[in-house]
C-alpha cells in the first residue's frame, strides 16, 4: 500500500484495520542468488538498491536481532558530505544527494531534515584545516562555508561566542544542506522498499559460519536457523565484521569501540541546527520530538558490550554545558552505546575480499549514518557487478598493503 | 570506568591509563625482508575478537609501564594482567 | 471544602507555606509535595500530554510519574523543565507552572488535535509530509517540532554550581525502604563502610505510607525512627536522602545523583546545587522498589484517575484525601490497603471493582467486614468526565466518583540490576520479570518480587501489613483498545500497539521506536510490562517470549550540570602555561590556544595591528635580534649506555657519531612511515641526551619512545624522562644574538668557531645553570638558553634590560621560519606524509638496516609519481596572500568538480621579502618548478609560479655567521 496523506485518512476513517505489514517475515529459503548479512541501514539499503537497480531479487537480509538494532538505530543521526579528501567527499557526497531523494523514493518519510551542520573551530589551527576543507569542498561542488563567530552565532542562537571560555570560538565551518534524519525510519523505509521488490527479510536469524568450496569460493552460510545457500555473501555487520569475516578465515584491519551518546529530556525547540566540536569533543542537535540529543566520545578499549564508562558522557557534557550553559539544567533522559568498528585510517572498507563471493563493507567508524544511502548504492553496484563501483574502488581492503590510505583523521591532524 | 590491576601497582581507576591495542604482535626482526602484504599484516591486522582479548595497556599516570591484560569483551570483566614480555 | 485529613502525615501543621502554581498563589506545609499541596486544595488537573493534549492529573507519588510536569522558576536563570510535581518539594515562594498547553491548562487549544486522533496513529509522520518536498523543511518539519516537547529549555546561563565527588564501600545500598533500611543496618553491624541512598526526601520508601503495620512490636513509623537514628549514629554509615542511584558503570562504580538545595527557599550560596557521587562499591544491594502498574481500559487517563498506592501515599504520608467520592478498580490486594485507609478518613468508597472473581485476602476480608462495596469478577472499561473524572464504568454500569483508583499489581524495578548486565527471569506467579543471582550485588525487596513488608524485613516481626498479591498486565478484557493509554505521557494507546503489531513491527524494540511507548520522560516505569503484554497477548506469545527492552542509565533524569560538575571555564581543561606567560601578558600580548598551552602570538605596540606587529617582530629579529618564549617544546631527556642506539631505532636519521656537544636535527615516523614529529636533538654526553618535540606531540613521542623501548627493544639500557616543564626556553635570535646574549653567559667561549651552529654548551647565564644551544628556526644567528623553569622569568628580565631585544611570538616565528622553508609537523604535515614529500630524504640515513616506519616507505604508494610533494609558491600578484588550506589546480577553467592537484600549507605576507611567499604540497611538486599553476578561489582565480621552498638565505650563511 503506497504511504500518502490519502490513504492516512481512507485508513483513519476506516479503523486503520487495512495496514499491511511494512515488510514480510518469511521463513528463509533453501539458497539465494545473494545474502547480505547485517539487517542496519547500509545493508538493507544494499538489498534494496540490489533489487531496485540491479534486478537481483533473489536475495535475503539475515539479522541476528531486529532489523536497525545496531548503530542504525543507535547514532546521533548527522548526515553531511563535508570531508576533505576527494574519495570521502565522492562517497559521501553520493549518499547526500541520495538523502535529499529518498523519502519520496521510498515512499517513507525519513524525515531528512537539511538544517545545517556546522564544525566549530577553536584555535588557529582549527581554522586552517577547517578552511582547507571548505576549498577542496567548494572545488568538488560541495557546499561548505567558513563563518565568523558572528556569523556563526546567527546561525546558531545559543551558541556561546564569548572569550570567558576556555577555548573561545574562532570560526565555524557550515554545510547548509547538512542535517539529520530519522534513524528508525531508515532501515524500516528501505526494509520496506525491498520487500517489496522480493526481497526476504529475515530476523533472528544469526550466521554462525560461512561455507566455501573446495576452490575457496562461498557456497552459503550457517545459520542458528539452518544452512542457506548463495552465490554471493555480503558482510555488512559494522562492529561484529571481524568476527563474521573470521568465519571465512579473513583477518581485517578493524578494531571495535563502545560509542556513547545520549539525549536530554524533550523541549520546545531551541536548537536549531547541530553543531559538532571535534576540539572538545561535542556534538549536538535537537530531535524532531524535542530532545537534545548529544554524541559522546568513544571509550578506550574494544569492546562488544554496548556500553561504556561514565566518564565518557562526563567529557561530553563538560563540553556542552561548557558551549551552551543555558542547557546546564537540561536533563540527561537516555544514554546507550554502540560498537563501532574503527579502521586504520578512519576510512571505511568496500569492496571485494580475498574469498571469491565475499563482499565486505565495513569499518564506518563514527560516521556511518549518514553515508548509509550511499554505502548500500554502491555495495549493491559492487555486488552485482562482482567489481568495485568507481566511487567504492579507492576503499579497497588493498589500500592497507599498498599504503594509499585514506587519512581523514590525519586530515583534522593535532596543533603542532 | 574499569578498575584495571596494574601489575607492577595494584588495582587502579582506568584514567590512570592509556589503552595501547591487541598484545603480542612482536615487530618482526627483519622488516626489510618481509613482503608489503606480510608487513600489511603486522601493521594493521588484528583480531578484535569477541569474548577474551589479549591487550595492552600503560600505567601511564602511575608506574609509566606497559603490561598485558586478559578482558573478556563482551563483558569488559578482566581475567588478568601480566608484564609486558611475558606470556599470558 | 478541605481535603487535608483532620491529622496524621508527615507535614508540619503548624506552618504554613506559600507557593504558586500558573499564576495562583497557594498554601502548603512544609513536608509537602507540589501534588500533595495541590490535591489539598482539590486541583488535580496538572499538565497535558505530549501529543492529544488531554488533560491530565496526577498518576502516581514517586519518580515515575508520566503526568505531573512542571516548569519551575528560581529567577535569575534557574530555570527547571519537565520536574515531576511528585518530587518537587515546596518551600517559600516557589514558582511553578505547567507545560504543553496554550493558553492554560485548563483551556488548551492544543486539544483540537485530539478531534484529528483518528488519522494521527502510531507513526503517522512516516506516511505522509512527502509531498511536495520543499515543505518538509519549509512548512511540516517546523510544524511537527513546535507541537512537540514538553517543557521549555531555560534561556539563560545556569548561575548554580555542581560538584563531584567520589566514594569508596564495601556496601552500597540503593533505596532506603524497609528492605534496604533492614540490609544497611545488618552490613553496618560488620563495621564495613556503608552508604544508604534514598531517592526520597525521607527514608522509609512504602514504610511511610503504612497505617497499622506493626514492626517489632511498635508501629511502623516508631521503628523507622529508630532505625534511621541506629544508622546515623554509626560512623561507617552515610546516608544520602534526596539520591537517586541512576546508573551501573563498569566494576560496581555506581552514579548517584544527590539534589542539594532545590528544596530550599534560602540555600547556602556556599552549597552546590546538586552533587555527583561516583561510588566503588564491593557489593551492591539493590532495594529499589516496585512500581504500580496502572489498569489498560479506554479513558484511564482523566485527572482525578491515579494508582491506588499512590492515593494511599498521599493520605498517609501527607494527609491528603485524593476525592470524597472514590471508586478502586484493582486486581491486586494492595489496592484494598487504600480502600481501607481512605475509609477511615472518612472518605466514601463508591466502589471496589476486583478484576479477579474470587479475590481471597486478609485485605478483601477486612474491606468486606468494613462493609465496602466489594464487586468481584468486575472489569473497568471506561470513565466519564472532562478536566475531572466523574465517574467509573463497569460494563454498562455506570459509578459515580471524583477519584478513580487503580491496581494492576506491582512491577519490580529491575533498572539498576538490569544495567549491570544481571540477568532476569519471568516469574508467572506475580507476572514479572525478576533479578537473577549476580556476582558483586544482590536485590532485596520488593524489586527481587518479595512485595510483602514480612518478606522484605527478615529477621523482624512484622503485623498489619496487606501483602499485595493479585497482579494483571495489559489490555483490561473486554475494554476497547481505543483510547486505553499504556504510555501516558507519550500518548500510546493500547490501539497502537496492536497497529504497530498489524504492521509487522513486532521486536519489542521496535514496537517501542516505532509507537514511542516507553521513551518518555518517565521511560516506561509504569508502561512497560503493560506494553508488553498486549504484544504479547496479540502476538500469541507470552511476555517472557516478546521480552524486555534494555534498560539504559540513568533511572530518572540527571542533571547535565551536575554531571559536568565544576568543569567549567578554566577548570574545564587545565591551561598550561609557559614560565614567561606573566611578563608577555603584562606585555599585551595576545594568546592563542595551542594544546593546552596559552603561547604569545604577538605583540602589538599601541595602536599596531596583527600585521604590522607580525612585520616588525619579524624585521627586528632579521636585522637586529628577537628573543621568543620556546618553552613549550616538549623535552625528553634520554639517558643510559644505549640511548644513542635507542634513538637510532627511532628516528630516521644516524645518530651513533654525533659528538657530544653537538646537536642534529631528527626526524621521527610512525611506523606506518608517515611524519608523526621532529626536533632538535643534543648530545649532552656519551650516554645522555636531550630531546626535544614539537609542542603537541611531547606526550605522543614520550608514549611512542617508552612503547618500543619497553616491549619492542626491552634489551637497550635506556631511561626515559619528560623534562618539559623542567626548562624555561628563551630563544634568542638575529644578527646581535650573540652581542645580546654575551654579557651574561659564564663558562662558554660563544665564538662562532668554538661554537658553531646545531652545538651545545653547558654552563651559566646570569649565574644559573645553563644547557646553552646554538639552534635556529629562523634562519639567523640563534641561541636557545635553557634554563631551570624557576628562572625563566628572571633570565629573561635580565636579557630584556639590555634594550636591544624584540620579544616576537608564535606567529612572526611561523613566518620567519616559512621564508626558510622549515616545516611544522602538523602544518606543512598532516599525517599523510613521508620525509620525502618534504623533501627530506636525506634525513634517511641509507646506512640504517631499520629505524621506525622504514619498511613503510618502501610500500608502493609511498613510492608513486604523484606523491604530494612541498614547494614555494609565489603570487604573480606579490601583494596576494594566498589563504591556507586554498587547493591548487593546474586548469582553473575546468568544470567543478576540478581535479586539485595540491593545497597552501602555509602563506604569509613577508616582510623581510616586501612580498608574499607560501609553502604547498604539490603532486610531483619538484617537478614542476617553474611552471605556473591557479589557486582558484571565490571571485578570482590565482596564478602562482611554483618556487624551491627556501625563500631567505637558501646557503644558509647566516645560520653560520
Amino acid at each position: 500500500m503506497k504511504f500518502s496523506l490519502r490513504t492516512l485518512l481512507t485508513q483513519g476513517l476506516a479503523g486503520h484495520s487495512g495496514w499491511p505489514e511494512q515488510w514480510r517475515s518469511p521463513e528463509p529459503k533453501a539458497a539465494y542468488d545473494v545474502i547480505i548479512v547485517g539487517g542496519g541501514g547500509h545493508g538493507l539499503a544494499t538489498a534494496y538498491y540490489l533489487a531496485a537497480e540491479h534486478r537481483v531479487r533473489n536475495v535475503a537480509v539475515l539479522e541476528k536481532g531486529w532489523l536497525g538494532g545496531g548503530n542504525t538505530g543507535r547514532n546521533t543521526t548527522i548526515i553531511r558530505s563535508n570531508y576533505l579528501w576527494d574519495e570521502s567527499a565522492a562517497i559521501y557526497e553520493h549518499a547526500l544527494k541520495l538523502w535529499e531523494g529518498l523519502s519520496r523514493e521510498l515512499n517513507y518519510n525519513v524525515m531528512y531534515s537539511a538544517r545545517g551542520v556546522m564544525m566549530l573551530a577553536h584555535t588557529v589551527h582549527d581554522a586552517q584545516v577547517f578552511k582547507r576543507h571548505v576549498h577542496a569542498n567548494r572545488l568538488n561542488g560541495i557546499d561548505n562555508e567558513w563563518l565568523t563567530p558572528e556569523e556563526a552565532k546567527d546561525f546558531c542562537p545559543p551558541l556561546n561566542i564569548g572569550t570567558d571560555v576556555r577555548y573561545p570560538i574562532v570560526g565555524a565551518a557550515l554545510q547548509r544542506r547538512g542535517g539529520t534524519a530519522r534513524h528508525d525510519a531508515v532501515a524500516w523505509g528501505y526494509a520496506r522498499g525491498a520487500s517489496a521488490l522480493g526481497v526476504d527479510i529475515i530476523q533472528n536469524c544469526e550466521v554462525i559460519g560461512i561455507d566455501r568450496d573446495a576452490a575457496g569460493a562461498v557456497t552459503g552460510v550457517e545459520t542458528t536457523r539452518g544452512r542457506i545457500g548463495a552465490g554471493k555473501v555480503g558482510v555488512v555487520a559494522a562492529g561484529h565484521t571481524s568476527v563474521l569475516m573470521g568465519m571465512a578465515g579473513v583477518r581485517m584491519p578493524l578494531e571495535s569501540y563502545p560509542l556513547q551518546a545520549l539525549v536530554s529530556e524533550p523541549v520546545k525547540p531551541v536548537f536549531p541546527c547541530v553543531v559538532m566540536s571535534n576540539t572538545i569533543h561535542a556534538y549536538i542537535s535537537q530531535s524532531d520530538k524535542g530532545e537534545l540529543v548529544i554524541g559522546a566520545g568513544t571509550d578506550a578499549y574494544t569492546s562488544y558490550s554496548q556500553a561504556g564508562g561514565l566518564h565518557i558522557a562526563e567529557h561530553t557534557l563538560d563540553a556542552i554545558c561548557e558551549m551552551f550553559p543555558m542547557f546546564r539544567r537540561m536533563r540527561m533522559l537516555r544514554s546507550w552505546g554502540g560498537i563501532v568498528d574503527v579502521t586504520p585510517d578512519r576510512s571505511p572498507i568496500i569492496g571485494l575480499t580475498p574469498v571469491p563471493g565475499l563482499f565486505v563493507n565495513c569499518g564506518w567508524g563514527t560516521g556511518g549514518f549518514k553515508a548509509t544511502p550511499g554505502s548500500g548504492h554502491v555495495f549493491a553496484a559492487t555486488i552485482a557487478q562482482g567489481r568495485p563501483h568507481p566511487i567504492a574502488a579507492p576503499f579497497t581492503l588493498e589500500r592497507f598493503r599498498t599504503g594509499r590510505l585514506i587519512d581523514e583523521a590525519a586530515a583534522a591532524a593535532v596543533a603542532h | 570506568m574499569l578498575v584495571i590491576p596494574c601489575p607492577h601497582c595494584g588495582p587502579r581507576p582506568e584514567n590512570e591509563f592509556r589503552y595501547a591495542g591487541e598484545a603480542h604482535i612482536a615487530r618482526p626482526a627483519d622488516p626489510e625482508a618481509l613482503s608489503d602484504a606480510a608487513w600489511a599484516d603486522f601493521l594493521y591486522m588484528r583480531g578484535n575478537p569477541k569474548g577474551r582479548h589479549a591487550e595492552r595497556w600503560r600505567h601511564v599516570h602511575g608506574c609509566g609501564r606497559f603490561f598485558n591484560c586478559i578482558r573478556d569483551t563482551v563483558t569488559d570483566r578482566i581475567e588478568r594482567t601480566y608484564p609486558a614480555g611475558t606470556a599470558p | 471544602m478541605s481535603w487535608r485529613t483532620v491529622s496524621g502525615g508527615r507535614i508540619d501543621r503548624s506552618r504554613l507555606v506559600q507557593f504558586r502554581f500558573d499564576g495562583k498563589s497557594y498554601a502548603g506545609h512544609p513536608g509537602d509535595t507540589l501534588v500533595s499541596a495541590l490535591l489539598a486544595h482539590g486541583v488535580h488537573l496538572m499538565g497535558r500530554s505530549f501529543k492529544y493534549h488531554r488533560p491530565r492529573g496526577v498518576l502516581a507519588a514517586g519518580s515515575e510519574e508520566p503526568n505531573a510536569l512542571v516548569h519551575v522558576d528560581r529567577g535569575g536563570g534557574r530555570e527547571t523543565p519537565n520536574l515531576r510535581a511528585t518530587q518537587v518539594e515546596i518551600y517559600e515562594g516557589l514558582v511553578a507552572t505547567s507545560q504543553n498547553r496554550m493558553p492554560s491548562l485548563r483551556f488548551d487549544v492544543g486539544q483540537a488535535v485530539g478531534l484529528v486522533a483518528r488519522f494521527l496513529p502510531a507513526g503517522f509522520y512516516y506516511k505522509t509530509f512527502m509531498w511536495p518536498a520543499s515543505f518538509w523543511k519549509k512548512a511540516y518539519e517546523p510544524a511537527l517540532r513546535a507541537a512537540a516537547g514538553l517543557g521549555r529549555a531555560p534561556v539563560a546561563a545556569d548561575p548554580d554550581r555542581y560538584l563531584r565527588r567520589y566514594a569508596h564501600c564495601e556496601t552500597l545500598v540503593v533505596g532506603g525502604g524497609a528492605a534496604g533500611i533492614v540490609a544497611a543496618l545488618q552490613a553496618a553491624a560488620s563495621g564495613a563502610r556503608v552508604m544508604l541512598c534514598d531517592e526520597g526526601a525521607a527514608f522509609g520508601g512504602g514504610l511511610l505510607d503504612e497505617r497499622d503495620a506493626m514492626i517489632d512490636g511498635r508501629p511502623a513509623e516508631a521503628w523507622l525512627g529508630w532505625a534511621l537514628s541506629e544508622l546515623a549514629s554509626r560512623p561507617n554509615v552515610t546516608l544520602l536522602a534526596r539520591t537517586t542511584a541512576f546508573g551501573w558503570y563498569p566494576d560496581n562504580l555506581i552514579g548517584l545523583a544527590e539534589r542539594v538545595t532545590d528544596h530550599l527557599a534560602m540555600p547556602d550560596p556556599k552549597l552546590p546545587r546538586e552533587r555527583l557521587w561516583q561510588v566503588r562499591a564491593r557489593e551492591v544491594v539493590i532495594a529499589t522498589g516496585a512500581h504500580e502498574r496502572p489498569l489498560v481500559f479506554p479513558d484511564n487517563d482523566r485527572p482525578g484517575i491515579m494508582l491506588a498506592g499512590a492515593a494511599r501515599a498521599y493520605l498517609n504520608r501527607y494527609g491528603v484525601k485524593p476525592g470524597a467520592r472514590v471508586v478502586i478498580a484493582t486486581a491486586c490486594d494492595s489496592a484494598y490497603a487504600a480502600a481501607l485507609d481512605l475509609h477511615a478518613a472518612g472518605v466514601m468508597i463508591a466502589a471496589i471493582g476486583d478484576l479477579r472473581t474470587d479475590p481471597r485476602s486478609p485485605g478483601v476480608d477486612a474491606a468486606r467486614a468494613a462493609g465496602l462495596p466489594v464487586r468481584t469478577g468486575a472489569a473497568i472499561t471506561g470513565s466519564t468526565g472532562g478536566l475531572r473524572v466523574t465517574g467509573a464504568l463497569f460494563g454498562t454500569e455506570w459509578v459515580a466518583c471524583d477519584c478513580l483508583l487503580m491496581s494492576g499489581g506491582w512491577t519490580p524495578s529491575l533498572h539498576l540490576h538490569s544495567q549491570s548486565r544481571g540477568k532476569l527471569g519471568f516469574d508467572p506467579a506475580s507476572g514479572a520479570f525478576l533479578p537473577l543471582e549476580t556476582a558483586g550485588q544482590r536485590s532485596i525487596g520488593a524489586c527481587a518480587g518479595m512485595f510483602d513488608l514480612a518478606d522484605c524485613m527478615p529477621g523482624h516481626a512484622v503485623m498489619g501489613s496487606i501483602a499485595p498479591n493479585g497482579t494483571h498486565a495489559g489490555l483490561v478484557k473486554g475494554a476497547k483498545a481505543k483510547r486505553a493509554f499504556v504510555d501516558f505521557q507519550n500518548d500510546v494507546t493500547a490501539r497502537d500497539l496492536l497497529l504497530a503489531t498489524q504492521e509487522g513491527f513486532r521486536a519489542i524494540e521496535h514496537v517501542k521506536r516505532y509507537t514511542t511507548t516507553g521513551m518518555a520522560t518517565d521511560q516506561g516505569k509504569t508502561s512497560a510490562l503493560n506494553a508488553l503484554a498486549i504484544v504479547a497477548e496479540r502476538l500469541g506469545t507470552t511476555v517472557p517470549e516478546v521480552g524486555l527492552t534494555t534498560f539504559r542509565p540513568p533511572y530518572t533524569p540527571v542533571t547535565f550540570g551536575t554531571i559536568a560538575g565544576a568543569s567549567r571555564g578554566a577548570l574545564f581543561d587545565p591551561e598550561r602555561r609557559a614560565p614567561m606567560h606573566d611578563w608577555a601578558a603584562g606585555r599585551g600580548a595576545v594568546f592563542e590556544d595551542v594544546g593546552t598551552w596559552k603561547r604569545a602570538r604577538y605583540f602589538p605596540a599601541p595602536g599596531e595591528t596583527m600585521a604590522e606587529a607580525v612585520a616588525r617582530e619579524c624585521r627586528a629579529v632579521r636585522t637586529q635580534a628577537g628573543i621568543f618564549d620556546a618553552s613549550t617544546l616538549g623535552k625528553i631527556e634520554v639517558v643510559g649506555p644505549d640511548a644513542a642506539e635507542f634513538l637510532h631505532r627511532m628516528y630516521t636519521n644516524a645518530w651513533l657519531k654525533l659528538a657530544v656537544g653537538r646537536c642534529r636535527y631528527g626526524l621521527m615516523l610512525s611506523e606506518a612511515g608517515f611524519v608523526m614529529d621532529d626536533g632538535v636533538v643534543g648530545r649532552i654526553a656519551e650516554d645522555r641526551f636531550h630531546v626535544t618535540t614539537t609542542t603537541g606531540g611531547a606526550a605522543r613521542v614520550l608514549h611512542h619512545m617508552e612503547d618500543y623501548l619497553q616491549t619492542e627493544f626491552p634489551g637497550l639500557r635506556v631511561w626515559l624522562t619528560s623534562t618539559t616543564e623542567q626548562w624555561a626556553v628563551i630563544a634568542v635570535q638575529g644578527p646581535q644574538a650573540r652581542a645580546a646574549i654575551a654579557p651574561y653567559v659564564q663558562g662558554i667561549d660563544l665564538s662562532p668557531s668554538a661554537f658553531p651552529h646545531m652545538s651545545l654548551r653547558i654552563g651559566t647565564i646570569c649565574g644559573v645553570p645553563t644547557r646553552l644551544f646554538r639552534v635556529s628556526f629562523t634562519g639567523e644567528l640563534g641561541f636557545e638558553i635553557n634554563v631551570p623553569a624557576e628562572y625563566g622569568p628572571a633570565v629573561w628580565a635580565v636579557l630584556m634590560e639590555s634594550g636591544t631585544l624584540t620579544p616576537y611570538g608564535t606567529e612572526a616565528m611561523h613566518v620567519l621560519r616559512a621564508e626558510k622553508g622549515f616545516v611544522i609537523v602538523g602544518q606543512e604535515t598532516d599525517g599523510t606524509v613521508t620525509p620525502d614529500d618534504l623533501g627530506l630524504s636525506g634525513m634517511i640515513a641509507a646506512s640504517k638496516r631499520d629505524f621506525v616506519g622504514k619498511r613503510s616507505l618502501r610500500r608502493p604508494d609511498m613510492l608513486a609519481a604523484d606523491r604530494k610533494q612541498l614547494v614555494g609558491l609565489l603570487t604573480d600578484d606579490p601583494g596576494i596572500v594566498l589563504e591556507e588550506g586554498a587547493q591548487i589546480v593546474e586548469d582553473p577553467r575546468q568544470p567543478i568538480p576540478m581535479r586539485m592537484i595540491g593545497h597552501v600549507t602555509s602563506s604569509y605576507p613577508s616582510a623581510t621579502l616586501g612580498r608574499s611567499i607560501a609553502l604547498a604540497l604539490v603532486e610531483g611538486g619538484r617537478a614542476r618548478i617553474g611552471a605556473t599553476l591557479y589557486v582558484p578561489m571565490p571571485g578570482q582565480t590565482i596564478a602562482v609560479r611554483v618556487v624551491a621552498p627556501v625563500f631567505y638565505d637558501p646557503a644558509g650563511d647566516r645560520l653560520n655567521d
